[in-house]
């Protein structure tokens, strides 16, 4: 399949995928799914812009609640200073998280992949403790926020939240699928492989990195901004719980972190799996699934579901190939 | 006189305590064949890291077709023509071995040039070190031998005007050691300069227009093949304390 | 309010809870610093034992006690963890050096998730003869356990210490941090020996678990501003150093007590953090750099 044709396709499927979103926000009147489903969207964004830096570039990072937490205050000081409307306050996330990822991987990115991602699980906590003593976004009691009124053609916030956050969902995905086709993420990946080997291969080894760090900073950081609306309440515990670094990491990792479907598929799986397990039997057993899906995975089946796909495909064709 | 292709100038690295190299300085003219020796823990592998970019100089320059580079980073002295291979095999390993070579094509080639051309280049380099049928396989199937191979071929795909190998060789047979050294001279023939580090002395005698001989970060010896391992000095130091009283 | 005295309690304070911070990096200065297994479950490890020895004092066990109980069966634990984490990871190559890291990271999430479903997220203490207890000591008043704490941390960082410098098997473990090859010419197998420094260091958690419960009360997430100090501790002291690390737990130890008494405690989670990041930015091979 050419490379043009599979470009057409996926545009189409895009399009596709958010008007059915749009469809469905007028078809249905039930606002719960809207609520379910904004949750996977949103996962869809983190799990993706985390494995921008973490599968292609091979640094795992444990600070998306980071990123996340700092996203959702900015939407948080942007609508108290302001009133600024959605679309403005997840812009300006996105830029703060790129600037973020940026000073973070100047900072971090000549360290050893341990020493970053330490560095990263600090950034959380250091974020979060001044946020806590920042009095005006609530301190550590929380801000309760006052949805404004839903911009036409929508009637309720959430149909209006759930449509966005599609429109995310393709715009990370287009980004990360850019970044895999291209020179950007075969550099990546060589750096990935062994840093040192492809410095030597004339890969521009810091740049890339930085880049990686800046788009998936921004991209997470972008994802927590509507999340204060979402539940028209923004805590620093809740902001910045060390359940988004886990899950994103995690869904990348389960669905394979090669291509830019593993994390859709990943968030979409696990997401799911977890709103029904917390409806189901509790908050605590669906972490705890949570935490021992991605032991099992990263043991059993480090190339993630797709991995798995790729073996049963193998054996039924007789075709290894080198990819991973 | 001609101008140094690569100019050492009076290197000095330490780690810690520890010198590992102590003031070198040598001048390589361009398309020089140049053999460099010396006992194990004597710098030269300290040396080409510091010539690629991979460890900063404590003291002195390196300066590369006239230009200082002393802190440029690895990648831009890649761009610039240097390349290596390394002792201990460094593949990528997730990718086919016709994959590890177009990383060096594309990134000192422009981006872009991943196209036809460069598989055909990278091809017939694969064709040249006998690795050509095994192109598609993964990486992480290769040999020790097979890897080394693809070391060299990857550095030439990194179209430098300065190769550096680092032992490619150990662990070659006889036959594969000549088939090497031929495409080497070859190699040089097409105008690279080629610079290389190998403990097999036969191979470092028939290659080399000139030898260096390191010993605990000095060079202890420098001249034509048959001079330095003349030099009792060179004996010595591969062979210990002198046998004499 | 800015007074001598203050700042006086705050340093020598700072200097008894300093030597239990190494007291409980000690562990990880050889999983991580010697063995480099990028240990980020280590203070969920800790976390661990300290509840470990909540149970058993709830049989009217003391807690010091139990930390000591404890400790053969980390012995085991920690033999069992490395050989999985061997042969998962460092066999493999490649890609392990992540896949590494998030299996540790899952670990630790497991671990504390299963805590609070055993015990919930409300904080644990113990009951001993030292705790609740204060004695004066020139003007000041000190709470005893600390001292109790203090002195056992040291203790055990000395016998540690002493373990890798004069035994056999403490010797080969230092061996085979620096040359693994030179250890195998020798006639050792490395990885049994890298396996039997793992679990030496899980089972020196017993007591720093039993020491973390007698100093505070525990709870499910402590482990996370733990990551901060033992690792903090770790670095600074330069990877592998024992003496390093009872230095560096010190220097942590007093400035965060001056922190805590000039800013109060909600900025107490940063500063561990704040400066090993200070550390990894200026001086990454630590005090006494290897």
């Amino acid at each position: 399949m050419q490379q043009a044709q599979r470009g057409w396709i996926f545009w189409a499927v895009a399009a596709l995928f958010v008007g059915a979103a749009a469809v469905a926000t007028f078809s249905i009147k039930n606002e719960y799914p809207f609520f379910a489903g904004y949750l996977i969207l949103q996962f869809m964004v983190l799990a993706t812009a985390w494995n921008i830096l973490g599968g292609y570039a091979g640094y795992v990072n444990f600070g998306t609640s980071a990123f996340f937490g700092l996203g959702v205050y900015t939407a948080v000081f942007l609508f108290k200073a302001t009133g600024a409307p959605l679309l403005v306050q997840i812009a300006v996330a996105a830029a703060v998280g790129a600037l973020l990822g940026f000073l973070v991987g100047l900072l971090t990115l000549r360290m050893r992949g341990i020493f970053f991602s330490i560095a990263t699980i600090a950034l959380t906590i250091i974020i979060e403790t001044f946020i806590i003593n920042w009095k005006f976004v609530g301190g550590a009691t929380g801000m309760p926020m006052i949805r404004p009124p839903a911009m036409p053609p929508f009637d309720s916030y959430i149909k209006m939240l759930f449509v966005n956050g599609a429109v995310m969902v393709v715009i990370a995905v287009a980004l990360a699928r850019f970044i895999q086709g291209s020179w950007i993420g075969r550099g990546l990946r060589a750096l990935r492989d062994d840093e040192l080997a492809a410095a030597c291969s004339g890969v521009p080894t810091l740049k890339l990195k930085l880049l990686a760090c800046v788009i998936s900073g921004a991209l997470m950081c972008a994802a927590g901004a509507p999340n204060a609306m979402y539940l028209s309440f923004a805590d620093p515990a809740s902001a910045f719980n060390l359940n988004y670094s886990v899950s994103a990491l995690a869904m990348a990792l389960i669905g394979g972190t090669g291509h830019w479907i593993g994390p859709v598929l990943g968030a979409l799986l696990l997401s799911s799996t977890q709103q029904l397990l917390t409806v189901t039997i509790s908050s605590e057993v669906n972490v705890l699934v949570l935490g021992l899906m991605l032991v099992l995975f990263v043991v059993a089946a480090p190339d993630g579901i797709l991995g798995l796909f790729r073996r049963v495909r193998a054996r039924f064709t007789g075709d290894a190939g080198g990819r991973v | 006189m001609s101008q140094a292709l690569l100019d050492v100038k009076g290197v000095t690295k330490r780690f810690g305590g520890f010198t590992a190299l102590d003031a070198v300085s040598v001048a390589i003219r361009p398309g020089e064949r140049f053999g460099l020796v010396g006992p194990n823990g004597s710098g030269k592998t300290t040396l080409i890291n510091c010539i690629s970019g991979v460890l900063g100089l404590d003291k002195g320059t390196i300066s590369f077709l006239g230009a200082d580079i002393s802190k440029l980073p690895t990648y831009l002295r890649t761009r610039r023509g240097i390349a290596r291979s390394f002792q201990i095999p460094r593949p990528f390993r997730t990718m086919t071995v016709i994959e590890n070579l177009m990383v060096a094509f594309e990134f000192t080639a422009g981006h872009g040039h991943g196209g036809h051309q460069s598989r055909d280049e990278a091809m017939a380099l694969l064709e040249q070190m006998g690795l050509g049928a095994k192109a598609f396989r993964p990486s992480s199937e290769l040999s020790q031998v097979e890897l080394r191979k693809m070391e060299l071929a990857r550095a030439m795909a990194a179209r430098p005007k300065l190769l550096i190998s680092d032992e490619a060789m150990a662990g070659l047979s006889s036959a594969e050691i000549d088939e090497v050294l031929d495409l080497l001279i070859k190699v040089n023939q097409d105008g690279i300069t080629i610079i290389m580090i190998e403990h097999i002395m036969h191979a470092v005698m028939r290659f080399s227009e000139r030898v260096m001989c390191l010993d605990a970060g000095r060079i202890i010896a420098s001249g034509t093949p048959a001079e330095v391992m003349a030099d009792q000095r060179v004996q010595e130091a591969y062979l210990g304390a002198s046998s004499q009283g | 309010m800015f007074s001598f005295e203050l700042l006086l309690d705050a340093v020598v304070l700072g200097l008894l809870v300093g030597c239990f911070y190494a007291a409980v990096s000690i562990g990880l200065s050889v999983s991580f610093g010697l063995l480099d297994v990028p240990h980020v479950a280590h203070p969920a490890f800790l976390v661990l034992a300290s509840y470990g020895t909540y149970i058993l004092n709830q049989h009217g066990i003391d807690p010091i006690i139990a930390g000591l109980m404890l400790m053969p069966v980390l012995f085991v634990f920690g033999l069992f963890a490395y050989r999985v984490y061997y042969e998962t990871f460092e066999r493999r190559g490649g890609d392990a050096g992540v896949r590494g890291i998030a299996f540790f990271f899952g670990v630790a999430f497991v671990i504390e998730v299963l805590i609070i479903l055993m015990f919930g997220v409300d904080q644990r203490s113990v009951q001993a003869l030292y705790i609740g207890k204060s004695m004066g000591i020139g003007d000041m008043r000190i709470p005893l356990r600390l001292l109790v704490a203090f002195g056992v941390a040291l203790t055990l960082t000395a016998a540690l210490a002493l373990y890798l410098a004069r035994t056999f098997t403490g010797r080969a473990i230092r061996a085979v941090a620096q040359d693994e090859l030179a250890l195998r010419l020798m006639g050792a197998n490395p990885v049994a020996v890298k396996q039997w420094a793992f679990g030496i260091a899980t089972a020196v958690l017993g007591p720093a678990g039993a020491l973390l419960i007698i100093v505070a009360p525990v709870d499910p997430t402590l482990d996370r501003a733990y990551i901060g100090r033992t690792f903090c501790v770790v670095v600074m002291a330069g990877l592998g150093s024992m003496s390093g690390t009872l230095i560096a737990g010190i220097i942590l130890g007093v400035i965060e007590s001056i922190v805590l008494t000039l800013y109060g405690a909600s900025w107490a989670p940063a500063i561990s953090f704040a400066m090993l990041l200070a550390v990894l930015a200026v001086r990454p091979q630590g005090l006494m750099g290897r």
